[in-house]
């Protein structure tokens, strides 16, 4: 299997360097034959065959609740859940936090972009308050949710939780070797990716940066959450 | 009357909800998710009491999707529920259905729609058959005794990991929770191994969702010539006394056990009755149907079931359009029936 299949993504879209910076890790860490994604459905779903590890989707809202399934049944395995924000604090938001509670020993991967991307840019848990979505045109009444930050009220001692963004590698990569360390010791650990969606927030390249550095990280804290 | 109860020293007095959960121990399954629901709580608690893995999810879409992923690593894993968790599980069954993963379920009907009633009913058919946004394509027994019970939860574990179609042990709550003397020890079952879907030593790619029309439309179609290889095989029913008969009551579960004694009582008075169980309701026992009904002395078909006609459009369905026979109905959603319910209603 070679390492390297053309991304089925958007131009510009934050979750191939995600997907390849987790990649780096695993190969890093001697990590890839252990390793299975789990995809929920949304942008994340066309991951499915972009790394040269096992991956399969499932449902909508559904991806944590079977990489519990799989975990508990192959001990020995490191499960990822790829999931974007509706799918993470909306529609899988109950599962999500019961498995953090249970103290499950997989790692969640969150892609948040602000918004449902693969449906055409619609409000997410994470939508800024007063952005324009497709569902909101005149802007998102709501303050937008803080997964990590709500999380860290169930979870039990080793866990972790932290956010970073797509365009900070050194800091994503080191919260990734750590929920990996994490997962092997038996607990929950969880990572919000702030990531691009041009597509929907209907901006250049410099722009697209520019708005996740000036409108997402003021109010989406990078760090450790734990 | 003498009784012997000692002769068979394997005989025990078990409910439903034991005879499932030793089914599931014989069959070797080694994980089970679920949530409390009655009438199927005491399959989930009686595994527990029993040692059995497992773990008490936060809903039926967590246990039914937490069941996928075990499947996907070769655990055999399975669950119990009825009516609002039978709906929640749909979700995962649809996705087992989607990427044929042999994904056990044993569902203790209660009344419906809704909450419904908590104890009976023969209303999660058409949900069992046909639920989700799929073509039906798994498999659904229904047993009208313990015995049976045992045989066809041990049966859907093998076909299940065999032919890799999820398989729903439909039966309700009268059933999960009567005592009966049932001997296990003699019906001998070998049982089909799991296997890794996901594999330890290979990088595999898994679609669920597709890209193109033409992609799922090759999908199912394969899947859909797979179910028909195998109809042959499992479907299965009980005919009783259809040689000669000119009216068929046609039944499944318990109501069929009913309906095997009503023919009994109309024989009595003359009538030529015989009883056609389906055992399997997907696949359905088409062929056998056909035979019966295409008899020159059968002149009518009486579906009769706890519902309001969701065995009957199954059978409807089912029978080969050319066979002229007429048919009515004895429906009572959510109730029981009883012999003389029926034999009143033939025979007026």
């Amino acid at each position: 299997m070679s390492d390297f299949i053309p991304a089925k993504f958007c131009p510009g879209c934050g979750y191939p360097i995600a997907l390849t910076l987790l990649k780096n890790v695993l190969k890093k860490n001697d990590l890839l034959a252990k390793s299975v994604l789990g995809l929920d459905i949304g942008c994340n779903l066309l991951a499915w065959n972009f790394l040269p590890i096992s991956t399969f989707q499932t449902h909508h809202g559904r991806v944590v609740p079977t990489m519990v399934g799989f975990k508990r049944a192959r001990n020995n395995s490191l499960s990822f859940a790829l999931v974007g924000d509706g799918g993470a604090y909306a529609i899988g938001l109950q599962s999500l936090i019961h498995a953090a509670k249970r103290d499950e020993a997989i790692t969640v991967l969150v892609i948040n972009n602000t918004v449902y991307g693969m449906t055409g840019g619609q409000t997410a848990p994470t939508t800024l308050k007063g952005q324009k979505t497709d569902s909101h045109p005149e802007g998102n009444p709501e303050e937008p949710m803080m997964g990590p930050e709500l999380l860290k009220n169930v979870v039990k001692p080793g866990a972790f939780l932290a956010r970073t963004a797509v365009n900070e590698p050194k800091q994503l990569m080191e919260f990734l070797e750590k929920a990996i360390q994490t997962q092997q010791a038996g607990h929950f650990s969880l990572i919000e990716i702030l990531s691009f969606c041009p597509t929907n927030w209907k901006t250049s390249g410099m722009e697209t940066i520019k708005y996740l550095d000036e409108k997402l990280k003021p109010v989406f804290k990078l760090g450790e959450v734990l | 009357m003498k009784y012997n109860f000692v002769d068979n020293k394997n005989r025990k007095l078990m409910t439903g909800a034991e005879v499932c959960v030793q089914a599931a121990f014989d069959a070797e399954a080694k994980m089970m998710y679920g949530y409390p629901i009655t009438p199927a709580t005491e399959v989930f608690t009686g595994w527990i009491k029993r040692g059995g893995a497992y773990l008490q999810t936060e809903d039926e879409i967590a246990a039914g999707f937490a069941i996928c992923g075990a499947i996907l690593a070769g655990q055999k894993a399975f669950s119990a529920t009825s009516g609002p968790g039978h709906i929640l599980m749909q979700d995962a069954m649809s996705m087992a259905e989607g990427m044929r993963l042999p994904f056990v379920l044993i569902v203790g009907q209660r009344g419906g729609p809704s909450s419904g009633t908590v104890i009976y009913s023969q209303q999660e058919v058409i949900l069992s058959c046909f639920g989700g946004n799929g073509e039906g394509l798994r498999l659904v027994y229904s047993p009208s005794s313990l015995k049976e019970l045992y045989q066809l939860t041990r049966q859907a574990f093998n076909d299940a990991w065999q032919y890799r179609f999820p398989a729903i042990v439909l039966t309700d709550g009268y059933m999960l929770k009567t005592r009966g003397v049932v001997s296990l020890e003699e019906l001998k079952i070998e049982n089909i191994p799991p296997h890794q879907l996901v594999p330890e030593d290979k990088v595999t790619h898994w679609q669920n969702i597709y890209t193109f029309e033409d992609d799922l439309y090759y999908e199912i179609n394969s899947a859909k010539e797979d179910f028909h290889k195998i109809a042959d095989e499992i479907a299965k029913a009980e005919k009783y006394l259809t040689a000669d008969a000119e009216i068929l009551l046609v039944a499944h579960g318990i109501v069929g056990a009913v309906a095997k004694e009503a023919v009994q009582e109309l024989r009595k008075v003359g009538i030529k009755a015989g009883m056609f169980r389906p055992i399997t309701l997907r696949p359905f026992p088409k062929k056998e149907l056909d035979k019966v009904c295409g008899w020159e002395s059968v002149k009518k078909v009486v579906v009769i079931e706890s519902a309001l006609g969701q065995l009957a459009r199954i059978v409807r369905d089912q029978l080969a359009p050319e066979i002229d026979v007429s048919f009515e109905y004895l429906q009572k959603p959510g109730l029981g029936i009883e012999v003389e319910e029926i034999v009143k209603f033939v025979n007026k």
